[in-house]
């Protein structure tokens, strides 16, 4: 029995390594890998060369960037803690009024840019904003400070707390409702039981989500930037722009990626352990109902601040904007033009994306061994990296090597397709995964070459995976910001630019039209999203 | 580029002694995954129009070998060769795309892209393909479906549609890897016995791999049985069952009585009476292993004997196992060894009935204990 067991496994192994594959796919692949280290590679020799770059890590002002980073990631994550385990716990096992709506509307956040939060922020509390021009006429003349930390936690919560509650959402789903009941039946009222028995079960869940939460917010550029807070994002941008010495960019770019690594090995290493949790086999029965009781309004009122705040202010101060806009005799066609570039852009980023992701996913999923692992871990070297570090490090390289593609769309492109080319290989490599090898073993038999099976075969079957992942990063790539303002050719201006831009100078009616585009496209992604997994 | 088939199925008859040139040769076949051998210095012939079956357990090689066969995999070390042309061999090493073979996998991996008519005619070249898909289509008797999308097929049209893909472009061999499994019962005997007369009216020379012994004796014109990677018998379904080479062969291919006994006067002594060796001779002292077939025991009851039996040779049936024509009694003796024996349905015993057995046979296969030549008491 022992040796037919292993000469089984090695069977199976024998169909998870077939023969090398073909130069030029290797060859491909290679290529696309190496352009996802490109600008980590480059950021560290760039450092390394400098005698420079250990004094300035230490220097104060570095440090203090650090710091505020940090604080303002640890208040963002724990204040997004606070309002999604309560929400998801209410949406996914209580008898919460309207509980299907509360479950879209307290998700629909995640997917606003958190520079058209910040915009709406900017555009409804700010000095000369919204609420302050309805109030005026009350003699209400100055409202608190909001520039600086408060505004950047405010809008960051309000934007990235749903990661918390997908992540606890979907782990209280999985939770058996065994224990819950066994505590019941032991005397612990409800309370007691959330507490002593779902709580700790819901702990790796939190965690993951707080992890995302955190990853988001030391990558975000938008929000803070509009809100003047200097962590290490818009530090490096302000560097950047003030002085043509790369180096202590470069310095603080790494010193971002070391936070935001050290986020993502936390986070791989918890999903690892996160299986343990699940509930075993067996069909799991819904857990049954908490009933709130008087709570129940209380709880509807907590959801309903929350939604408001994060979904009807950003919305409503759009269309406010809007208006006033309209009234002012702003002119709204300007907005065409950037549509128009955010669509090129993004169109042919798609394209890029899917093309390159074949390699990468045949590499991966066909061939597997050292050079397809090597090859698919280093594409996602990409999906690290925030956006304004790879913008900056192709700043860097063009301006230095090929000062001809500066400033031009082919070097946009080229970034954009290492910042979205995992989210292409994803879907690709999920659709390759569904199509049998032996498929296309009979097509080898039939007298086809490894190429033309990959042509006539593969790819006209995985085609509806093809096209979703080109639309994902399509819809994707229309809210990237940080990459586009340091690599747009002049006067390139996409929706992103034009929101970013008009309300860093307080143009907040010229930034409402965009803003509008930029969430319905936001909803459509969220919708793609939704389908895409429900199809998987 | 797809090759060109010839309009015909006649055998090719390129050189003189075409005829007489096997289908498929391997020599001494082995094939390392790490540590463990799959497949080892396995040679074997595969005629012309033969249908050859692989049977073994999960794991024994016989995928590999198929996969080695069609050029999937490249062995460690011997030699392939189809119709005479060296596949496989020291520094030679073709890809399964110039191989003339064609495949049936168990899972039927039509192109789920592509009708009927295009997966038929995937292999045939542009001009002579719509003849031909027509041709193949009636053969395995679709006609009339060929543009139906294969999720518009049951289990068993979509077999017979990747039979029908992998005999268009007239290969030299056609390979089944468990083409039946993924079919329920009642489908499945029925499809095997189909696809063997479209494989034989096609003149194709086959070689098809199962674990399923009923399927390979049915269908297979010669039987290789393997296990761990080697071949342990090849020969004819009725050979492997009455004349099984070892112990292994014995109880995989049909169901085995294995009767310990010694050796005595060049006869194995056992509780079904003496039984000379069929494979060779035997020194006397050697313990040895006699294999009778459940029809082969006949029961008598100990009741209706005249002189009371030894002890040690009464039996007990403690099960019986319904087969339709025949019941299967498992009888126990008094050191609880288990036996199997068969009688018509109509000449059953009553379970707890005492028996003693006896075979009409004489000379049965004999497979000495091993280590066990010489016994110490």
């Amino acid at each position: 029995m022992v040796t037919m067991a292993s000469l089984r496994a090695a069977r199976n192994r024998s169909g998870a390594r077939p023969a090398a594959p073909p130069a030029w796919l290797v060859g491909a692949g290679v290529l696309i890998a190496l352009l996802g280290l490109l600008p980590i590679g480059y950021l560290l020799v760039l450092a390394g060369s400098s005698e420079d770059a250990i004094p300035l890590l230490l220097r104060e002002r570095t440090l203090g960037v650090l710091l505020r980073t940090l604080l303002l990631a640890a208040t963002v994550t724990a204040a997004s803690v606070l309002v999604g385990v309560p929400i998801a716990w209410l949406t996914s096992r209580s008898d919460l009024p309207a509980r299907r709506a509360w479950t879209v509307l307290t998700i629909l956040p995640l997917v606003v840019p958190s520079y058209v939060g910040g915009y709406a922020v900017v555009a409804a509390f700010g000095p000369r904003g919204a609420l302050q021009s309805l109030l005026e006429p009350l003699g209400v003349a100055r409202l608190p400070e909001l520039y600086g930390f408060p505004g950047a936690a405010l809008t960051l919560t309000l934007f990235s707390f749903p990661y918390v509650v997908l992540s606890v959402r979907g782990a209280l789903a999985t939770i058996d409702p065994a224990f819950e009941e066994v505590s019941r039946s032991l005397g612990r009222g409800p309370w007691r039981t959330f507490l002593g028995a779902t709580l700790p079960q819901l702990r790796p869940a939190i965690t993951g989500g707080a992890l995302l939460v955190a990853l988001y917010t030391l990558s975000d550029f938008g929000a803070v930037s509009l809100l003047q807070f200097d962590s290490f994002t818009r530090a490096i941008y302000v560097q950047y722009r003030a002085s043509f010495d790369p180096t202590l960019a470069a310095v603080l770019a790494l010193m971002l990626v070391a936070c935001t690594a050290g986020v993502l090995i936390a986070e791989s290493r918890l999903r690892g352990r996160a299986r343990y949790h699940r509930s075993g086999g067996g069909a799991t029965r819904r857990a049954s109902v908490v009933r709130l009781g008087a709570w129940r309004w209380s709880a509807a009122a907590f959801c309903a601040a929350v939604v408001g705040l994060a979904v009807v202010v950003p919305v409503a101060t759009i269309l406010f904007w809007l208006g006033r806009g309209i009234g002012a005799g702003e002119p709204i066609d300007l907005v065409w033009g950037a549509a128009g570039n955010s669509v090129l852009a993004s169109g042919l980023a798609a394209v890029l994306a899917v093309l390159a992701s074949i390699p990468v996913a045949v590499l991966a999923v066909r061939h597997g061994g050292v050079i397809g692992a090597t090859v698919e871990r280093a594409t996602y070297a990409g999906f690290a990296l925030p956006g304004i570090v790879i913008g900056l490090a192709f700043v860097f390289v063009a301006a230095r090597y090929v000062p001809s593609i500066y400033q031009t769309l082919p070097l946009l492109l080229v970034a954009y397709l290492v910042r979205f080319v995992p989210e292409a290989v994803g879907v690709t490599r999920g659709s390759l995964l569904q199509v049998s090898p032996r498929i296309e073993e009979v097509a080898r038999t039939l007298g086809r070459r490894p190429g033309a099976v990959l042509r006539q075969v593969t790819l006209p079957i995985i085609r509806p995976g093809l096209i979703a992942g080109g639309a994902l990063v399509f819809l994707t790539a229309m809210k990237e910001l940080p990459t586009t303002i340091l690599l747009a050719p002049t006067g390139f201006d996409t929706l992103a630019v034009r929101i970013w831009s008009a309300t860093s100078e307080g143009f907040f009616a010229r930034a409402a039209p965009p803003a509008l585009l930029m969430v319905l496209v936001a909803a459509a992604s969220l919708w793609f999203v939704l389908r895409l997994e429900r199809e998987r | 580029m797809p090759w060109s088939p010839p309009v015909t199925m006649a055998p090719m008859a390129d050189t003189p002694d075409a005829d007489s040139t096997p289908a498929l040769r391997t020599l001494s076949l082995t094939k390392r995954f790490g540590e463990v051998v799959a497949v080892e210095e396995v040679s074997l012939e595969v005629r012309r129009g033969e249908f050859l079956g692989v049977l073994g357990p999960s794991g024994c090689g016989k995928t590999t070998l198929l996969r080695l066969v069609a050029g999937f995999e490249r062995p460690d070390a011997g030699g392939i060769e189809i119709d005479g042309r060296v596949m496989t061999g020291p520094r030679r090493h073709l890809p399964p795309e110039e191989r003339r073979v064609g495949m049936v996998f168990q899972e039927s991996a039509l192109f789920p892209h592509l009708d009927v008519a295009g997966n038929v005619g995937f292999g045939l070249p542009r001009r002579s393909r719509a003849a031909r898909v027509a041709e193949l289509v009636a053969l395995v008797g679709l006609a009339g479906l060929q543009h139906r999308m294969p999720h518009e097929l049951s289990g068993g049209q979509q077999q017979r549609v990747a039979l029908a893909r992998a005999l268009a472009p007239d290969p030299a061999l056609i390979l089944l890897d468990e083409p039946f499994n993924s079919l329920d019962a009642t489908l499945r005997s029925q499809l095997r016995v189909e696809v063997r007369e479209i494989l034989r009216s096609a003149g194709a020379t086959t070689l098809f791999v199962t674990h399923d012994q009923g399927e390979a004796l049915e269908i297979s014109d010669r039987v290789a049985v393997m296990r761990a990677g080697r071949i342990e018998q090849l020969s004819t379904p009725s050979e492997l069952y009455l004349r099984p080479v070892n112990r292994f062969v014995a109880s995989f291919v049909g169901e085995a009585n294995l009767l310990r006994g010694e050796v005595r006067h060049g006869e194995v002594m056992t509780l079904a009476g003496r039984f000379r060796a069929a494979n060779g001779t035997l020194a006397d002292g050697v313990r040895a292993e006699v294999l009778l077939r459940p029809e082969q025991l006949h029961m008598l009851p100990v009741a209706r004997l005249s002189s009371p039996p030894r002890p040690e040779s009464v039996l007990r049936i403690v099960r019986r196992v319904f087969h339709g024509s025949e019941v299967h009694h498992v009888l126990r003796s008094p050191e609880g060894v288990e036996l199997e024996a068969a009688t018509s349905s109509s000449a059953t015993l009553e379970i707890g009935t005492e028996v003693i057995v006896h075979a009409r046979a004489r000379e049965v296969p004999v497979y000495p204990l091993p280590g066990d030549s010489a016994p110490a008491a």
